[in-house]
């Protein structure tokens, strides 16, 4: 049987340096479902994007059915029936999902056989849709669903999935892997980008991996299992294993009591939420992305102003403190932000004035102590090995990782009692990852709470002592992180309320005593 | 399919420089200089039948040519220089300040004022002192005001300050016709209240605190508290509220630095030199200065190098003229315009690279073989 699509030696380049893509060989068969397994940067999206029409190769040959095919656009992709649902869903918000659907289309607008095709479609495989909705009235899942029937309706066979999972709950996994499977059994052939290893042995047939943007090999997904596939990813050996620890500290660090936050449209981004934060101990923060967890940190910290309710650092009041104030009153807390470039660090700042971003204004001189920030800086690069030419360049300029370690490592160093982290592993290689929660668990040990806003389960259920549920600003429960599983988290994020018995942060700690 | 494949493959690619030797760099920008004079000579050859030697030699006589000359153009470079220094700090915290012009005019008018009301009725010295405080408040309130704006309803600055300039310069034609009560329209210079001369020369006052400023203004930027403030506001003003820094403040703070530099250095023309007031003190040297600032990419030093070059233009551009016997004063702006635009085009290549694709079969990776042996380069 031929093969679907082949990629032959494909070669992309940006700018001079930037090897994305190197004599990458690839074949998706017919029929089946392929996973395209990397970490971050490994150049999967850009693979994909020249199958889709998005970028055109530098050199190399493209296949579809057996033949070479010219792609040069996203209209020649779907003229070969190759259709890719992009990570970032690209619709436009105040049409609804027939019209999404249709756009671009060189066909008559009559909504009413639009509709009977879209149901028909998703009929076919169990989607769930109704054509007539608004897309800024979905929720993330339904925005993804428009897309892949956007791309069936063009007649695609051969579709491409730029990071499905990634928005999604657990649920909402389930039930597109149960989707895809009925894909495939209609003849589809599917290839799926990830970096989620259980997601690659549930739902692929056979898996091929990238690392560097060169090609390291195919494997049949029943031959192998997750740490060969880490290995071929990552190059060496990785120890998976996230070690969590019970501390004996018993000191009430943070406490928040009926907390309400406007978010940027005056809505109330969080509603009445109330828990505390004890020594030595990683307290998760699960949800859906936007149900009010940058509103909360941010909060915290003293960067967005509070609605009602308390914040009390061991029992002193911070809410609608600046930082400036909360730093002023001696109190030790850390901010990791989510958006690293964005409000953690400087971008075009050397790595030396970034070290100082906190503490520039200490001393009395009206100048700034750089040799000091350059003492730090060299530190921290011995410290945790951050690969940088020197402490002078600019933080924008270094990898993803070694960005993340200076954060980190900055917010470390200055001995916090509470740090406050959202998304701390987000776009970074497994061995950063690794690294970073680490260190999270060295501060847990030194006594340090943690307030860990995460994205990936299963690596919360292993890290953190408990978690807390957000779903639209609304507090589901705090549960035993050892006594949870993913399928009650996922309910919860989706508005359910807690299943297990609710703990307070009192009762944890009697049952690790 | 292949045809139609070839028919795809573009003839070159930009591509974006990630580093480049200081050399390389130096020499592109000399290069743009260079051609900015080929093309002028030849547009000079066409149209006024003027040789090369005879332009070049008349630009350099009109800068260097006597002694009144040269100091005329360290003056003029000054003066330059001061309101591109105003400007740095803002443009630094990207607060996009174009009115130095009114900024700078109504400091002047503040000092006119001063020494118009109170010439000859004070001691000299008094009416320095008032003019000057009078100067600074001035402009450090035509800079307030938009700043305020920003900061509290985040108000366009680039409309706000350009804005103010036509407030100031109509507040001047207001008061000229208030004090000159004859038909002629022009102020009379005051000769009472007028700054000092160093021995006699004009120009070296305001030379010398220039110069002062220069040196003041490279330290504040690079090593000052504020310094880094500001440009961690310019930078991202989420990460300057993450570092503690209170936005606001330092977006007033700054304008009012810069308002107040433009303020004296209206008191610096008018006290020091014209002791008069008109609606063109300025002529468009805040404009002028948006461009030095720019082009030298904040960087005080470097903003040397560009007043010198602008200021050597215009000058020497106007020389030309007289030289040529040419009325049609168009030709002096044709040549400073050339001058920008080979510069600023010339960027271009200090930001990028084009790689050309070789003709024949092997299109494809002949491509990749010249990228690679880029890359191998650089690594190396």
């Amino acid at each position: 049987m031929e093969n679907a699509i082949e990629l032959k030696n494909i070669t992309k380049r940006f700018g001079t340096k930037v090897v994305a893509n190197k004599n990458v060989n690839l074949t998706l068969r017919k029929g089946e479902i392929l996973s395209l397994l990397g970490e971050n940067g490994s150049g999967k999206t850009t693979l994909m994007n020249m199958i889709a029409g998005i970028y055109y190769p530098d050199s190399g040959s493209i296949y579809v059915n057996g033949e070479e095919a010219v792609i040069k656009s996203p209209r020649d992709a779907f003229s070969y029936k190759i259709g890719m649902i992009h990570q970032h869903f690209k619709l436009v918000d105040i049409f609804s999902a027939a019209e999404n659907i249709i756009l671009g289309l060189k066909e008559r607008y009559n909504l009413n056989k639009v509709n009977k095709m879209v149901k028909d479609i998703a009929n076919r495989y169990g989607f769930d849709i109704d054509p007539k909705k608004k897309v800024y009235e979905m929720s993330v899942s339904e925005k993804q669903t428009v897309e892949i029937i956007k791309v069936l309706y063009r007649g695609a066979d051969i579709l491409i999935l730029d990071e499905p999972t990634a928005v999604l709950t657990p649920q909402e996994i389930a039930k597109l892997f149960t989707i895809l499977k009925s894909m495939k059994k209609d003849g589809k052939s599917i290839i799926i980008i990830t970096h989620k290893l259980n997601e690659v042995l549930e739902i692929s047939d056979r898996v091929s991996i990238l690392r560097k943007g060169k090609y390291i090999g195919t494997l049949d997904t029943d031959k192998t299992n997750e740490s060969q596939l880490t290995e071929m990813m990552v190059g060496k050996k990785v120890d998976l294993e996230i070690d969590r620890f019970h501390t004996s500290f018993d000191e009430l660090l943070l406490e928040v009591k009926d907390l309400s936050v406007l978010g940027t449209e005056n809505h109330r981004a969080i509603k009445h939420i109330n828990f505390d934060l004890r020594a030595g101990e990683i307290l998760g923060v699960a949800g859906i992305t936007g149900c009010g967890q940058k509103e909360l940190c941010e909060a915290i910290v003293g960067l967005h102003p509070i609605k009602s309710g308390d914040i009390i650092h061991k029992g002193q009041s911070i809410a609608n403190l600046t930082p400036r104030q909360i730093i002023d009153k001696g109190i030790a807390m850390s901010f990791i932000p989510e958006d690293r470039l964005g409000m953690g660090l400087a971008p075009s700042f050397s790595i030396t004035d970034n070290m100082m971003l906190k503490t520039y204004n200490e001393g009395k001189l009206p100048f700034v102590d750089r040799k000091k920030a350059r003492a730090e800086a060299i530190n921290l690069i011995k410290e945790l090995d951050i690969v940088t030419p020197s402490t002078e360049i600019a933080v924008k300029k270094l990898s993803g990782g070694n960005v993340q370690k200076v954060l980190v490592g900055r917010e470390i160093s200055a001995g916090p009692n509470v740090i406050i982290t959202a998304y701390p592993v987000r776009g970074l290689d497994i061995n950063s990852s690794y690294l970073i929660y680490n260190i999270l668990n060295k501060q847990k040990a030194k006594g340090v709470g943690v307030l860990f806003v995460g994205e990936d389960l299963d690596v919360m259920l292993s890290l953190c002592d408990r978690i807390m549920v957000l779903c639209h600003g609304k507090m589901m429960g705090i549960v035993d992180a050892t006594k949870t599983t993913k399928e009650e988290l996922g309910m919860m994020m989706t508005g359910k309320e807690k299943i297990s018995d609710d703990i307070s942060g009192k009762e944890t700690q009697n049952d690790q005593k | 399919m292949t045809k139609n494949k070839a028919k795809h493959e573009p003839l070159f690619h930009v591509v974006r420089r990630t580093s480049m030797p200081a050399w390389q760099s130096i020499s592109i920008r000399a290069l743009s200089i260079l051609a900015a004079f080929l093309v002028c000579c030849l547009i000079l050859l066409i149209a006024y039948q003027c040789d090369p030697i005879t332009f070049i030699s008349s630009l350099f006589n009109g800068v260097f040519g006597t002694e009144r000359r040269i100091w005329l153009f360290l003056y003029d470079l000054a003066i330059l220089l001061g309101i591109s220094l105003a400007l740095v700090p803002a443009f630094k915290m990207k607060f996009w300040n174009i009115g130095a012009d009114g900024q700078t005019l109504i400091g002047g008018l503040g000092c006119v004022a001063v020494m118009h009301y109170l010439g000859g009725v004070l001691p000299d010295a008094g009416v320095i002192a008032i003019s000057l405080v009078v100067s600074i408040l001035a402009g450090g309130i035509w800079g307030l005001i938009p700043a305020f704006f920003k900061a509290r309803f985040k108000t366009n600055e680039t409309l706000f300050t350009l804005m103010m300039n036509y407030i100031a310069i109509q507040l001047v034609s207001f008061f000229i016709n208030t004090w000159v009560s004859s038909g002629t329209g022009v102020l009379k210079p005051i000769d009472t209240g007028n700054l000092p001369t160093i021995g006699g020369n004009t120009y070296l006052l305001t030379i010398i605190l220039v110069a002062i400023l220069l040196v003041f203004m490279s330290v504040y930027l690079r090593y000052s508290k504020h310094g880094f403030e500001l440009s961690l506001v310019g930078e991202n003003e989420n990460t300057a509220r993450y570092a503690g820094i209170n936005v606001r403040k330092v977006i007033i703070r700054t304008m009012l630095l810069s308002g107040v530099i433009c303020g004296v250095m209206g008191f610096l023309m008018v006290s020091g030199y014209t002791h008069t007031i008109s609606t063109s003190l300025v002529n468009g040297r805040g404009f002028t200065g948006v461009i030095v600032t720019w082009l030298s990419g904040f960087n005080p030093l470097y903003m040397v190098l560009t007043s010198v070059l602008f200021v050597f233009l215009s000058r020497g551009t106007s020389q030309v003229i007289t030289n040529l016997g040419i009325t049609n004063s168009a030709i002096q702006n044709i040549v400073i315009g050339i001058f920008y635009f080979c510069i600023i085009g010339f960027e271009f290549f200090i930001r990028y690279q084009v790689l050309f694709t070789k003709n024949g079969s092997k299109r494809n990776s002949s491509l990749v073989k010249g990228l690679e042996v880029k890359a191998e380069s650089k690594e190396a």
